[in-house]
């Protein structure tokens, strides 16, 4: 380990007591019988140990201001500093949630705009903005066609169609909200299978979550007619926001007939993601589900001011999803980053992903490495597969990823859909240049080179990191999960 | 461009090498009654300097009330080192530590955080965080749903000083999968949960039974008997809590005679500012027997192809990007920054730190009680003890009263109308170490002055 542990930092007597509060007089009044007994472990330390052991540690990390990060499905694009500078304002950061809108017109108009800016982009009646991450929207999203077909007598609807390839979400949500996943095939082509879909839609269908560009990197051409067969059988269309980058600005899910959408805003509108989160998921809906969005939504009055609607409001609300209004932070961070867009520079979004992936997609296929659909347009992202580097040198595509690590980029998503073999998938973004990339090829070129002269080399990789491959099996087995101490 | 750094130059030998006439040409398989032409809705695109013009005016806007409301989210000093630190790029602008060799700075500090949560709750394991502290709620139902294997009936005991935000958030979220909910009432005068409100379960199938420690109205929990309670139902015990308050309160892992089972609260208080409601970290801690039914990103220490230490995240087949519609939840991102937060303060502060924001928050709440009680037409409505918040009686309808204040630049508490109307005009108030004497002694004269002008009206 390069770095200790905080915890072996800890000297018995030191603090950062500069940044407690005074002792009150007294101590704690706590009745005895439920006093705590022994401190908890935590480390005494001084505020150098804290800063510069966190610093180091944050020097272990791969991030989008120190790397290239092609990882598919997740549009890990350059965060604007201006957008974290407006969130962290006193006025802003300061605010109780609870706080009265008079003391909070500021916030609510930026929320409003908000709303009304994602309506405009998605195609949408009307937006919520509470559900905290992408999953939390999707769940906001199926739990709203369950509660629509409640509100019509037809509750016997409880399965959710999803294809083949989704994201590992869209069948954990619909469990989640007490309903089945069913699974349909994708043609050779990359697009669903009609014929599979039309047998699966029936009098239990509650609806279908599609992602458009598909999880396999490539726009869903027969969009209509899906959303045809899924309403002409009773059901709704759930859009799935994570490739919403590749058609932002050119195509928006209310003209594909999607019902109900999340949008992950730690994507597709640039709010960090912080090693894990914060996201925000906000929901949009079509005419019919709006009576059953989650509370709260803003909403502006005739006489200019902005409020909190409630329960009153939507009495058919699926209900509360957060403790209070949702990641604000983060909303104001999305804000700030549509506006500094601008109506213009959202369109330019969707057009440049697109052109750098299939810029990189060619660049690649021209080297040698095979694309899972040639014969289609990539969308933001693509998909690789190495199987015939796997056959021939005996190099997986995990070992091409930790290889990346080595010569500087963070490494596409492996393994991931799970219907394509050996694959890497692979999304640039908007914001890499052209010479990025060229660098990215260059990188990949060497691996290629080395697939074929030196495949130890791929298989032990990587090898210049803080640690080498890790034991995950270890990790399952021997559960080591907090620091015991020296002997523990 | 914003963020877009192609030149004219590069575009075209882009095109040239994908052999498209244009960028226009790399959407020509969306059908073309799809396609918008343009975004007349959005606004035209800002500078930075007119962005942040506008940001610095709407934030004036809003001003900075003096704040006495908690109710979930509490004003705390934060040191200045701990967002200085959790805002450089390497850990505010990196992914989920999938890629565990290039997200050891990451990986290890949920490691740290997994340690002091653990700790501070009187568990054996952590996660590494969840959304917020209502969501980790509902969390939590599920999980002891799936974990309390004797219980066939998914009932919930739930008592009515849970926070009701979070009462609701937990019906929202695990209703649909059938979990009933039994609301339990509680004792008027004393303020908390009392064995009678229990009783009539007794010997029924109940899976689990909910207590918050402090309750929603700042009041104690006798939470020996609670658990002990349960346990002896054969319910699991899943414990709410405030993390600064553990401080100075007998973890959860210790309560009754085995404990609490499954520990979860809002970790805002360590490290997170008020901002309007999020972002937040929820966090939710267990004992090791439970540990595969936890919900949840968790990361472990394991070796590495040369035996050095090194971690990674582990248990991933409880997941969804795994086991698909099988998985514990569907969460995938939670609040890793937010959860950076709370163990870089939880590493300044340290125990005996910690400790003394508990105290002082208790200190200025008693301050605080004793100034706003010797005014006339308000007291107290509970006569038990509590942490750093009190619910006091008006002798008027809540609302007017923190409208008025509210236009003197104080923000004088939750109504409980709402959620609470048996109690009559209440409100709900909170101060932390935040609050001076002097700031207590300006609510105390501006309540006097508001009340005495709504007598006289």
């Amino acid at each position: 380990m390069r770095e200790p542990l905080i915890f072996q930092y800890s000297r018995p007597g030191r603090g950062a007591r500069s940044q407690w509060p005074a002792a009150a007089a007294g101590g704690p009044q706590v009745p005895a019988a439920l006093r705590r007994a022994q401190r908890p472990l935590l480390p005494e330390v001084s505020e150098l140990d804290v800063v510069r052991h966190y610093t180091r540690l944050s020097q272990l990390n791969f991030s989008i201001d120190t790397h290239f990060y092609p990882l598919g499905s997740c549009t890990m694009k350059y965060n604007p500093r201006a957008c974290n500078a407006a969130a962290l304002l006193p006025g802003f950061t300061g605010r109780h949630p609870l706080a009265s809108v008079s003391h909070g017109q500021g916030f609510l108009a930026c929320m409003y705009e908000l709303q009304e800016m994602l309506k405009a982009v998605t195609g949408m009646r009307a937006v919520a903005l509470s559900p905290l991450a992408g999953a939390h929207g999707e769940f906001a999203g199926v739990a709203m066609i369950r509660a629509y077909h409640r509100a019509r007598g037809d509750s016997q609807r409880n399965e959710i169609i999803v294809p083949q390839a989704a994201h590992g979400t869209n069948p954990a949500t619909a469990s989640m909200c007490g309903c089945i996943a069913r699974e349909v095939a994708v043609g050779p082509d990359g697009d669903v299978d009609l014929a599979g879909l039309r047998a699966a839609v029936g009098a239990r269908t509650a609806g279908i979550m599609l992602t458009n560009p598909s999880t396999l990197g490539v726009f869903e051409r027969r969009i209509e007619e899906v959303a045809r067969i899924v309403h002409d059988g009773g059901g709704l269309l759930y859009y799935d926001g994570a490739n919403l980058n590749a058609i932002l600005g050119k195509v928006r899910p209310g003209d594909m007939a999607f019902d109900a959408i999340h949008m992950n805003l730690h994507k597709t509108f640039s709010t960090p993601h912080g090693g894990g989160g914060p996201g925000a998921g906000a929901v949009g809906v079509s005419a019919r589900l709006l009576p059953f969005l989650p509370l709260p939504i803003v909403a502006r009055e005739a006489d200019g001011q902005y409020r909190w609607l409630g329960e009153r409001d939507l009495p058919q609300s699926i209900g509360r999803l957060a403790s209070f209004a949702g990641n604000a932070g983060v909303l104001l961070r999305a804000y700030v980053y549509m506006r500094m867009l601008g109506r213009e520079g959202m369109q330019r979004v969707g057009e440049y992903a697109t052109l750098n992936a299939n810029y990189l997609s060619a660049r690649l296929q021209q080297l040698g490495f095979d694309a899972a659909y040639p014969q289609r347009r990539a969308s933001h992202e693509f998909i690789l597969t190495l199987k015939r580097l796997t056959q021939e040198y005996g190099v997986t595509a995990m070992d091409v990823a930790k290889r990346l690590l080595d010569l500087g980029f963070h490494a596409p998503t492996t393994y991931f859909p799970m219907l394509i073999s050996e694959c890497l998938l692979i999304e640039p973004t908007e914001t890499e240049s052209k010479q990025t990339l060229d660098a990215f090829v260059a990188a990949m070129a060497q691996i290629l080179r080395e697939a074929q002269q030196e495949p130890e080399r791929l298989q032990r990789a990587p090898h210049t990191l803080p640690v080498r491959r890790l034991d995950d099996v270890r990790a399952a087995r021997e559960l080591d999960l907090t620091y015991r101490g020296e002997a523990g | 461009m914003p963020f877009i750094p192609h030149t004219e130059p590069d575009v075209q030998e882009m095109l040239a090498a994908i052999g498209a006439a244009s960028i226009e040409a790399l959407f020509d398989e969306i059908p073309a009654s799809l396609r918008v032409g343009s975004l007349p809705d959005v606004p035209a695109g800002l500078s930075e300097l007119e962005i942040m013009q506008l940001m610095c005016a709407r934030a004036r806007q809003d001003g900075q009330p003096l704040c006495f409301i908690g109710a979930g989210a509490y004003e705390h000093h934060i040191p200045a080192a701990v967002w200085s630190t959790i805002t450089r790029g390497e850990f505010y602008s990196a992914y989920t530590p999938y890629q565990a060799e290039a997200s050891q700075g990451t990986l290890q500090s949920i490691y740290e955080y997994q340690t002091m949560m653990a700790s501070l709750t009187g568990m054996e394991v952590s996660n590494a965080s969840l959304y917020d502290g209502a969501s980790a709620l509902a969390e939590a139902v599920l999980m002891a749903v799936r974990a309390n294997r004797r219980s066939r009936s998914a009932r919930i005991l739930m008592p009515r000083t849970v926070h009701p935000h979070y009462r609701a958030v937990a019906l929202a979220m695990a209703g649909n999968q059938g979990v009933r909910f039994e609301e339990l009432p509680y004792e008027r005068t004393l303020g908390h949960t009392a064995l009678e409100a229990l009783s009539g379960f007794a010997g029924q199938d109940i899976t689990a039974l909910v207590i918050a420690q402090p309750n929603f109205f700042g009041v104690f929990e006798d939470v020996d008997a609670l658990t002990d309670f349960a346990h002896a139902q054969g319910a699991l015990v899943i414990a709410v809590v405030n993390p600064t308050a553990l401080a100075v309160l007998k973890p959860p892992g210790q309560w009754g005679h085995k404990g609490a089972n499954i520990v979860v609260g809002e970790g805002q208080p360590l490290g997170c500012p008020l901002s309007s409601g999020g972002p937040y970290f929820g966090f939710m801690s267990t004992r090791l027997e439970h540990v595969r039914q936890m919900p949840g990103r968790i990361v472990g220490r394991t070796v590495d192809l040369d035996g050095r230490p090194g971690f990674t995240l582990t248990l991933q087949a409880r997941e969804q990007h795994i086991r698909r519609a099988k998985a514990t939840s569907n969460i995938c991102t939670n609040q890793g920054l937010l959860m950076m937060a709370g163990t870089v303060y939880l590493a300044l502060l340290g125990a005996e730190g910690l400790e003394r924001v508990a105290a002082l928050s208790m200190a200025r709440t008693e301050e605080l009680a004793r100034a706003l009680t010797a005014l006339p037409g308000v007291r107290p409505v509970f006569a038990g003890a509590g942490f750093h918040e009190i619910v006091l009686a008006l002798d008027r309808p809540v609302a007017g009263v923190l409208a008025a204040l509210s236009a003197r630049g104080i923000e004088g508490g939750f109504d409980l109308i709402e959620h609470f109307p048996e109690l009559g005009p209440a409100l709900l108030l909170c101060a932390t170490e935040t609050k001076t004497t002097a700031d207590i002694d300006s609510y105390a004269r501006a309540l006097s002055e508001v009340l005495r002008a709504a007598r006289a009206a």
